[in-house]
């Protein structure tokens, strides 16, 4: 298992190029769920505003 | 069959259908990637080549040559849209061409970061000014520009089109930029270095690159339908069908 | 078609002679820039040499660029931009016209300078022909190029950093082959001839294409 991630003592660079990789998308993926949420919410409120 | 495609470029119709997408290249890209990373890590040799091998830094090529690819494809996939957009005038298109650009711009991104993290315990430099890493920096301005100017326009359907034009001409000058970049001395230019071909990658290594790939592939569709639906209930908003989609997630 | 050309470039000309100091601005621009260099990297002879053609093909670029904003601004503003819309001319040919006025007011006078600041940096006498000359052929690409940009971020906030967003990465073949052209003419000026043939390719393909981009996305702009 260490022997893995050590990846022959090029750890920093595969796992540098990889965990950069893991972050962009899930911060990608995050984004887009706050952003639907928040559309959702305001056009929610929006809405509620309009029928009283 | 007469299949009316027209039915299908409406917000309204696309909507539900993106939605239902999205779990599918969700579900896609996460078996993809599962299998792409194993074969990868697992069932590639250690080292490749012989006197000066590639040692286990060579494994970045699973993400860094599909985001690369990627980020070129997406481009034209933006450009396609924002073309089909200019000469159709159809919302839709703008907005899949909206939906696409921050991811692309993403790849581009992973492609110079990974490409830097592979060129220094291989070539021992984070950056050369070898061709192709300049023009994919040439590709990330461009992604960039085509954002920055879609956000600095207020009026919709103005920003759809200037950034359009934009990445329209964008597409022109990527080919002339990469040969100036790749040639700046015309007196010889046959000195094209760095060539690639797929066929004599070793077997194990092109599976599970290509597997990558897909991955990305369908990433990109489910990310990019995600904004695009996004997008389309902010433009929409005030239409009676997205009232009706609200009012039901609000009884939900 | 050709009397409307004249007329827009002859109108333009005599607006700016109104207001020189516009024209000068970017001039003394492009020689404060080139004339910063040697104080950031000091004034050894064979470092400037080296670093001559790139400083003055940089300089010239965002000379041209920052003169850019104001290709389309002032017609915008009084509104002649839309009544050029509405005519029965083609709007490719007054936009060319246009820019061809632009570019003799400031393109060309970059070009006029160039021996002055080659001798700030050194360069032999072949050397300041051949930058002239490849700043000839080049300025001109900066300026089609540049009108797309400067059509597209018409009227917007901030639009002139935006525009350099833009349009400077759509330089980057200009800027290799122009300043190529003056390193090589240093070692063997018969070199030069493929960087000028090209550059003179990159023009004609700029002026035929740039207008009709500009065109479309100054609709684009003022619909």
């Amino acid at each position: 298992m260490s022997d893995f991630f050590a990846q022959g003592g090029y750890a920093f660079f595969v796992w540098g190029a990889y965990g950069m990789a893991a972050v962009l998308l899930v911060i990608e993926i995050l984004q887009l769920r706050a952003q639907r949420r928040t559309i959702l919410a305001r056009l929610g409120r929006l809405t509620r505003m309009r029928d009283v | 069959m007469a299949l009316n495609w027209f039915k299908f470029a409406s917000p309204a119709s696309f909507y539900p259908i993106a939605g239902r997408l999205v779990p599918v290249f969700w579900a896609l890209t996460i078996v993809l990637l599962a299998v792409g990373l194993y074969w990868g890590f697992f069932e590639t040799v250690d080292q490749l080549g012989g006197n000066n091998p590639q040692k286990e830094y060579y494994r970045i090529i699973f993400i860094h040559v599909p985001a690369a690819w990627m980020s070129m494809w997406l481009y034209v996939v933006l450009v396609g849209w924002a073309a089909i957009g200019l000469v159709f005038n159809t919302r839709l298109s703008f907005m899949m061409a909206n939906a696409v650009a921050p991811t692309g711009a993403i790849f581009t991104f992973l492609a110079l970061w990974t490409g830097a993290f592979w060129g220094r315990p291989s070539w021992g430099t984070y950056w050369d000014w070898d061709p192709r890493l300049t023009s994919e920096l040439a590709l990330f301005f461009l992604y960039i520009g085509y954002i920055a100017l879609h956000s600095a326009i207020d009026d919709t359907r103005r920003a759809d089109r200037a950034a359009g034009l934009l990445a329209i001409v964008g597409l022109v000058m990527v080919p002339v930029i990469f040969w100036s970049i790749n040639c700046p001395d015309p007196n010889q230019c046959a000195a094209l270095h760095q060539r690639s071909n797929l066929m004599r990658i070793e077997g194990n290594i092109l599976f599970s690159m290509l597997v990558m790939t897909f991955a990305f592939w369908m990433y990109s569709f489910a990310t990019g339908f995600m904004r695009l639906r996004s997008i389309i209930l902010t433009r929409e908003a005030d239409s009676t069908w997205v009232q009706e989609i609200l009012n039901k997630e609000n009884r939900a | 078609m050709l009397r409307v050309f004249w007329t827009i470039l002859k109108r333009d000309l005599t607006l700016a002679m109104r207001r020189r100091t516009d024209v000068l601005t970017t001039l003394f621009f492009f020689v404060i820039v080139i004339s910063l260099f040697p104080l950031g990297v000091g004034t050894e002879h064979k470092v400037l040499e080296i670093l001559g053609p790139g400083v003055v093909w940089v300089a010239a670029l965002l000379a041209s660029m920052l003169a850019l904003e104001r290709l389309f601004a002032a017609d915008y503003e009084d509104g002649t931009l839309e009544q050029m819309l509405l005519t029965a001319q083609p709007l490719s040919l007054l936009v060319l016209a246009k820019i061809a006025a632009h570019w003799i007011l400031t393109g060309l006078p970059l070009v006029l300078i160039a021996p002055l600041v080659g001798m700030q940096y050194h360069l032999s006498d072949t050397a300041i022909g051949i930058m002239m000359l490849s700043l000839l052929l080049g300025t001109p690409v900066l300026s089609l190029v540049g009108a797309i940009g400067a059509a597209l971020t018409l009227g917007l906030r901030g639009g002139g950093i935006l525009l350099s967003l833009l349009i400077l990465p759509l330089y980057i073949p200009v800027l290799v082959y122009g300043s190529g052209a003056v390193q090589v003419s240093s070692i063997a000026i018969t070199d030069t001839q493929p960087y000028l043939a090209l550059l003179g390719a990159f023009l004609l393909v700029a002026m035929v294409f740039a207008p009709v981009a500009s065109a479309a996305a100054l609709r684009i702009s003022l619909e």
